[in-house]
C-alpha cells in the first residue's frame, strides 16, 4: 500500500477485559483499502477477540472505533452488517438443513417485489458465485450432505460474496486440502484487487506470509509487531508472536523422518472390517501400547466416524473391536471409558462444560474412581491442580469457569479429564487444531510421555504436520478406506499428501 | 479463588469492583426471584393485616406443599434440560390408584380391589414408577422428544384414572398416608415436614451426589457429558423415573390432603410446577439451578396466591395476573441466561 492512504478503519487503545481478565491491552490497529492484513500470534494472545470486536460480537470495550474517518460503535453484528463487515468464524456456521443455495444468500435471499424469495434466480447466482470460487455443486443439494470442507467453503464463499468491503477470516484453512486453500488465496488476492480489504488470521504462517501485504503480530494481549509481508519471514514473526528464539519448536517436515519399525508390545485394541454407511468401508487396523497410530486424511475422509466408533459413540454396521483380544461392542461412551478407551473429539465446544469450573471439566470423567456416592470436592481440586500444574493449564485457577480460558487452554483441559487415571486407549482427534506453537510443543510433549507409559494412543488428524510430530505408524484414510500403511520407513509431508 | 489466580491477573485490586459486578451479574438467576418474593411479600404485608400473621405463613407452607413435592422431581428433569408435562396425570393416577386399593365406603361405587394399607401404597408407588420408566424408555431409547412423550403420557395416566374411577369419587386412602397427608405433628401438618423433607433430600442429591453432578453436567452440555463417557441415556432415564414416584407421591399426599381422590384433581399442579421451577431460576436450558431456586419459586408461588386471596382481587383478574407474573419470571430466566454467556464468554 502506497504511505499515507487514509485506512477504512481504524482502532485506538482497544482494551476489552473477560471477567477480570484482560484479552486486549491498548491495542492500535489500522486497515487500509484493499490491502490483506495477516494477524498472527499464540492463542489467548486477543487476535480473534479483536476482531469479534470489529465484526460486531463484542460492543463492550473501551478504545476509539474509527470507521471511514468518524468515530462509531457496533452495538450487535447485523450494526457490523451494515456497515458492509463481515467475519468467517473458526468455529463453522451454517445451516446444514438449507440447500446450498439458501446457505451462500442466508439473510439477503432474491426476492422479487411482492417479497417473495426468487429461487431460479438465488439458485443460479449462487452457482455461479461457487464456480467463480473452483466449486462446482449443485446449488440446490442439502448443504448438510456435503463434506465438511466442502462446508466450510461455501460458509468462506458466502462471505466473500456478500459484497462486504471488510472481510475477517479467521483460521479459515484448518480443514482444507492444499487445492483449496489455493483456490481460497487466489480469490482473495483478486477481492483485493478490486478494493476489498481482508483480515487473514492463521497459525500457518506461511500461508499468511504468502497472501498477506501486512502482517501484525499479537502477543499477550498486545500488539508488538507491524510489518510488510515483504520485509519479514517465518523465523522473525515465530520470534515476535513468542518472545524468544523458539523457533527451532516450528517443525515443517519438509525432510524425510523416519519411523520406527512396529514394537513388540502387546495390541491393546483391533478394528477388523469396520463399515459405516457411506462414511467407511473395511477399515482394520490395530493399535500396539506404547504406539502411537497416527490416521491421517483430508476433512471428509471418515476419520470423524471412525474415531466416534472407537468410542462407542456410533456403532457400526459391520466389523468389529477387539480390545486387549477381548471383542467388545459398546452399548454407549460409558461403555467405552470403562474399558479404558478415552476420547477427545476436534471441537472444544463439544468436550468442555463452559458454565463450569475448572476442575469439573477436569474430574468429570473419573468421577466413578474417586467418589462412590458422595462426591469429594477437596479430592476432585486436587486432582484437577494436579494436571492444571503438569499441562501447565494457564491462569492456574481450578475455581475459575472454563469459558474465562483462551481456547489452547481449553483444549488442554479437554485432554487432562482424562490423565489423572490413564486409560489404556487414548483416541486424539485434531489435538493440536488451532493451538499455537507452544502448545503444540506442549501437546506434543504430554503425548510422547504418555506413550512412554505404555499407552496406546491413535491421533487423527487432517494436518500433516500432527500426524507427522507424533505418530509411529501412519495410516491414510480416503473416501472411507485405508490406502496406504507408512510403517518403519522414511516418510516426509510430501510422500503423505501424495498417499491421501 | 485461589491464591494462583492473583499471578496471572494484573492489579487485582483495581479489578475488585469489577468482579464484584461480574459475581453479581452471574448470580442474577438467583438473585431475582428472591427479590421478587421479598417485593411480594412487602407489599401483600403492607395491603393486608392478616397477611403477614404465623397463621397465614403456616396456610402458605400447606398451600405449597404438594406442588412442592411434585416441583422436587420437576426440578431434576428441567436440570436435563428436559421437560415432563405428564407429572400432574401421574399424581393423579397414583392418588386414585391408592385409593382404588382401599376398601371404601359402601356408598362409594367404584369396583376397587381392597388390600392392606402398605400392598396399596406399594402399589400405586410401583405405577407411578412404571409410567416414569415408559417415559424413561420414550425418551431414551425410542428417542421421542420429552416435550411429546410426557404429553402422550399425560393422555395415558388420566386415562388409567379415568377407567379406575369411572367418574365417581373415592375417599378412603391407607391410614398411613392420610395420617401424612391431613394431619399435623406439634402444629406442623405432616404434609409441610414431607414436603420440607423430599426438598432436602432432591437439594442433598443434587449437590453432594455423583449422580447429582452428572444431572447438571448433562443439562449444561449433554454432548460434551457423552464425550466425556457419562451414560447420558441412564442419567434421562432415572430423572424421569424420579419425577414419576416424586409426581405419586405428591398425588397420594394431596388425596388424604383434599380428602377425596377424583378425575383431574391436580390439573393445576402441572402449570404450577413448572412454574415454580422456572420462577425460582432454574434454567430451561439446563445445567444451571437447583432445589435452592425451586424452594424460592415455591414461596414466590404461594406468597402470590394467597396474598391475592387477602387483598380480595377479583378472582378471575387472579388468574390473569398469575399469568403475568410466570410471563415476567420466564423473562428473568432468558434475560439471566444471556447475561451469564455474555460474562463467561
Amino acid at each position: 500500500m502506497p504511505a499515507g492512504v487514509r485506512p477504512i478503519l481504524e482502532l485506538q487503545e482497544i482494551t476489552k477485559a473477560f471477567g477480570g481478565v484482560e484479552a486486549l491491552r491498548g491495542v492500535d490497529f489500522a486497515l487500509s483499502p484493499g490491502e490483506i492484513h495477516g494477524l498472527v500470534g499464540e492463542n489467548g494472545a486477543g487476535k480473534s477477540t479483536l476482531m469479534k470486536i470489529i465484526a460486531g460480537v463484542h460492543s463492550d470495550f473501551s478504545g476509539r472505533f474509527i470507521l471511514d474517518g468518524r468515530e462509531t460503535r457496533f452495538r450487535s453484528v447485523r450494526d457490523a452488517h451494515a456497515a458492509g463487515i463481515a467475519m468467517v468464524h473458526q468455529e463453522l456456521s451454517v445451516a446444514p438443513d438449507l440447500s446450498v443455495a439458501e446457505n451462500v444468500f442466508l439473510g439477503n435471499q432474491p426476492t422479487n417485489r411482492f417479497g417473495f424469495v426468487q429461487w431460479r434466480r438465488m439458485a443460479r447466482e449462487a452457482g455461479e458465485q461457487l464456480k467463480r470460487f473452483g466449486i462446482d455443486v449443485d446449488p440446490m443439494s442439502r448443504l448438510g450432505d456435503l463434506p465438511i470442507g466442502l462446508q466450510q467453503l461455501i460458509e468462506i464463499a458466502r462471505v466473500l460474496f456478500s459484497g462486504a468491503r471488510i472481510i475477517i477470516l479467521d483460521e479459515p484453512t484448518s480443514a482444507l486440502s492444499p487445492p483449496e486453500v489455493e483456490r481460497l488465496f487466489a480469490t482473495l488476492k483478486r477481492l483485493r484487487d478490486e478494493g476489498t480489504s481482508i483480515v487473514f488470521i492463521s497459525h500457518f504462517i506461511e500461508d499468511i506470509l504468502r497472501v498477506s501485504d501486512v502482517v501484525t503480530v499479537f502477543r499477550n494481549g498486545r500488539k508488538v509487531a507491524e510489518t510488510r509481508a515483504a520485509d519479514t519471514n517465518k523465523p522473525a514473526l515465530i520470534e515476535a508472536m513468542i518472545g524468544h528464539g523458539r523457533e527451532a519448536l516450528e517443525e515443517t517436515y519438509t525432510h524425510d523422518i523416519m519411523l520406527p519399525p512396529p514394537g513388540e508390545k502387546p495390541v491393546v485394541l483391533n478394528a477388523s472390517g469396520l463399515s459405516l454407511a457411506r462414511s467407511l468401508r473395511d477399515v482394520s487396523f490395530d493399535v500396539r501400547a506404547g504406539e502411537v497410530l497416527g490416521i491421517y486424511g483430508f476433512m471428509g475422509c471418515g476419520q470423524l466416524e471412525l474415531a466416534r466408533i472407537l468410542f462407542g459413540k456410533l456403532k457400526p454396521d459391520q466389523g468389529s473391536l477387539a480390545i486387549a483380544g477381548k471383542q467388545k461392542a459398546f452399548r454407549s461412551t460409558a461403555g467405552a471409558r470403562r474399558a479404558g478407551i478415552a476420547f477427545v473429539p476436534e471441537s472444544r465446544r463439544d468436550m468442555l462444560f463452559h458454565q463450569e469450573p475448572v476442575y469439573k471439566n477436569i474430574s468429570i470423567s473419573v468421577l466413578d474412581r474417586i467418589s462412590s456416592l458422595l462426591l469429594k470436592p477437596s479430592r476432585e481440586r486436587e486432582i484437577a491442580s494436579r494436571q492444571v500444574e503438569q499441562l501447565r493449564i494457564r491462569p492456574a485457577a481450578v475455581d475459575l469457569d472454563l469459558g474465562m480460558l483462551s481456547g489452547g487452554n481449553q483444549q488442554k483441559v479437554a485432554l487432562a479429564k482424562w490423565l489423572s487415571y490413564p486409560p489404556r486407549l487414548l483416541v486424539l482427534c485434531e489435538p493440536t487444531r488451532g493451538m499455537d506453537v507452544g502448545a503444540k510443543d506442549d501437546v506434543i510433549h504430554i503425548v510422547r510421555d504418555l506413550r512412554a507409559k505404555g499407552l496406546a494412543v491413535i491421533v487423527l488428524s487432517t494436518e500433516p504436520e500432527t500426524v507427522l510430530s507424533l505418530a509411529d505408524r501412519i495410516i491414510v484414510l480416503k473416501r472411507g478406506a485405508v490406502v496406504r500403511e507408512f510403517s518403519n520407513e522414511r516418510i516426509s509431508k510430501d510422500r503423505l499428501l501424495e498417499a491421501a | 479463588m485461589t491464591s494462583g489466580e492473583s499471578v496471572t491477573v494484573p492489579a487485582p485490586d483495581r479489578k475488585r469492583p469489577h468482579r464484584l459486578a461480574v459475581m453479581l451479574r452471574s448470580q442474577m438467576r438467583n438473585i431475582a426471584p428472591f427479590l421478587t418474593l421479598i417485593c411480594l411479600f412487602g407489599f401483600f404485608a403492607a395491603a393486608s393485616p392478616s397477611f403477614a400473621t404465623l397463621d397465614n405463613l403456616g396456610n402458605i407452607l400447606t398451600q405449597i406443599s404438594v406442588t412442592g413435592i411434585i416441583a422436587v422431581g420437576l426440578t431434576f428433569v428441567i436440570l436435563c434440560a428436559e421437560i415432563d408435562l405428564s407429572i400432574a396425570a401421574i399424581a393423579n393416577v397414583t392418588g386414585i390408584a391408592v385409593a382404588y386399593f382401599t376398601l371404601q365406603e359402601s356408598y362409594v361405587n367404584i369396583a376397587n380391589v381392597p388390600m392392606p394399607g402398605w400392598a396399596a401404597i406399594l402399589l400405586a408407588l410401583a405405577l407411578c414408577a412404571l409410567l416414569g420408566l415408559v417415559n424413561a424408555f420414550g425418551l431414551t431409547v425410542i428417542g421421542i422428544p420429552s416435550f411429546i412423550m410426557t404429553l402422550a403420557m399425560m393422555q395415558i395416566a388420566a386415562g388409567i384414572s379415568a377407567l379406575l374411577v369411572r367418574g365417581q369419587i373415592a375417599y378412603k386412602v391407607p391410614p398411613l398416608v392420610t395420617t401424612l397427608g391431613s394431619t399435623s405433628i406439634g402444629g406442623i401438618p405432616w404434609i409441610v415436614i414431607v414436603a420440607a423433607l423430599m426438598l432436602l433430600g432432591g437439594h442433598l442429591v443434587l449437590t453432594y451426589t455423583r449422580f447429582g453432578r452428572y444431572v447438571y453436567m448433562v443439562g449444561g452440555n449433554r454432548e460434551a457429558a457423552e464425550y466425556s463417557g457419562l451414560n447420558v441415556k441412564l442419567i434421562l432415564g432415572s430423572v424421569m423415573v424420579i419425577s414419576a414416584v416424586c409426581a405419586g407421591i405428591g398425588g397420594m399426599l394431596g388425596v388424604a390432603h383434599f380428602g377425596s381422590a377424583q378425575q383431574n384433581e391436580f390439573d393445576t399442579y402441572l402449570l404450577d410446577s413448572i412454574a415454580a421451577v422456572v420462577v425460582g431460576g432454574t434454567s430451561l436450558f439446563g445445567g444451571r439451578g437447583g432445589i435452592g431456586n425451586t424452594i424460592v419459586g415455591l414461596f414466590v408461588l404461594g406468597v402470590l396466591n394467597n396474598g391475592l386471596d387477602h387483598v380480595n382481587i377479583d378472582s378471575f383478574l387472579k388468574i390473569l395476573i398469575r399469568g403475568l407474573i410466570l410471563l415476567a419470571a420466564l423473562v428473568i430466566n432468558v434475560y439471566a441466561q444471556r447475561l451469564r454467556e455474555r460474562t463467561a464468554e
